[in-house]
């Protein structure tokens, strides 16, 4: 019997969060619920929340953000540490790390006005990648098919949006087979991957993808357990495209939706991410 | 045994299944909004909060 106690600290019960909840439940492991609308972190002193590990399962960044800092500073262990959660929560930090360990992505400039986007944008040649740096779900992702569209998107996001919107973030455009892969990262393994297939060129299952198994190959595994240290290590799905020259880390996502996955690689994957929040949580 | 409640949005009766959580999100089958389960005895359902801008994996 496992005497520890798991903290899931969320801000909805989602289709993931319900079956980690689930999976914790089944083993008989001790779990609280910290709901990230209710809770209260006391900063100077250790947060007493009774609990051993925590699995940070917010929907917003900025809360997991904030409620890992503090965690990891008291000395309460997390899936993800804030170190994870702030690379993977932002694009650019993600791909200086990916550079920084030789991890293959795609080519990609760094802008602060629109008339240097722009230049960046006809450097990379049509089609381009705008992205936003924080953001999910594939939203606010633009391909920018021309240098018509190019002006009309840059003058949208320099007027339209918050400063964030004006750190642009250019990236090569890959043409890709009508599908991408997302593969899992737990620890030190690639525990399963999935093809996303979508007539669309964004490729997300939150966008109507439809899901395939994505066997794990040496390489693959390789690559994304490289992507997974670059960034801190942990839990986390890998996105990468299948470019002519081979395979590329697109994106890292520290609080990994799985629900589409499980049935597909056949691998139990909220089981996964329990055994690794507790060995975690266990001193060794 | 299935709990049911009206959903907030469309008046339309729901049932929400007996291992519902507080916080679980579902969906109204008549109008598609998405609901959050805010107590399980009684059941209790409120609209669940809009995506915001840092919003997702």
């Amino acid at each position: 019997m496992n005497s520890l106690t798991v903290g899931v600290l969320l801000s909805r019960v989602r289709v993931e969060e319900k079956l980690l909840l689930e999976e914790l439940e089944r083993r008989g492991i001790a779990t609280k619920v910290l709901d990230d609308r209710e809770l209260v972190l006391t900063l100077e002193k250790k947060p007493e929340l009774g609990v051993d590990v925590v699995l940070e399962r917010c929907i917003q960044h900025s809360r997991a953000l904030y409620a890992l800092s503090v965690l990891e500073t008291w000395g309460i262990p997390t899936v993800n540490s804030f170190e994870v959660a702030d690379i993977c929560g932002n694009k650019l930090l993600t791909t200086m790390r990916l550079i920084r360990d030789g991890v293959p992505s795609p080519r990609t400039r760094l802008a602060f006005t629109p008339e240097a986007a722009l230049a960046a944008v006809e450097d990379l040649g049509y089609p381009a990648v705008l992205k936003p740096l924080v953001g999910s779900w594939g939203r606010l992702i633009s391909k920018v098919n021309d240098r018509d569209a190019a002006e009309s998107i840059l003058e949208h996001k320099d007027v339209l949006g918050t400063y964030i919107h004006s750190i642009y973030y250019v990236q090569e455009y890959i043409p890709k087979p009508g599908r991408d892969i997302r593969a899992f990262v737990v620890g030190d393994e690639t525990i399963g991957a999935i093809y996303r297939y979508s007539d669309h060129w964004i490729t997300n299952t939150a966008r109507g993808g439809k899901a395939t198994k994505c066997e794990v190959t040496p390489e693959l595994n390789e690559l994304c357990v490289r992507a997974a240290r670059a960034v801190g290590g942990g839990v986390v799905a890998i996105d990468l495209l299948e470019a002519p020259e081979g395979l590329l880390v697109n994106e890292v996502n520290y609080t990994m939706e799985f629900r589409n996955s499980i049935d597909t690689t056949g691998v139990n994957i909220p089981g996964r991410v329990v055994d690794y929040a507790l060995q975690l949580a266990t001193p060794a | 045994m299935p709990a049911t409640s009206k959903c907030p949005e469309c008046d339309a009766d729901l049932s929400v299944g007996a291992d519902a959580v507080k916080g679980e999100i579902v969906s109204c089958p008549d109008c598609g909004a998405e609901l959050e389960v805010t107590g399980t005895a009684p059941v209790a359902l409120a609209l669940a909060p809009e995506a915001e801008e840092d919003w997702g994996e």
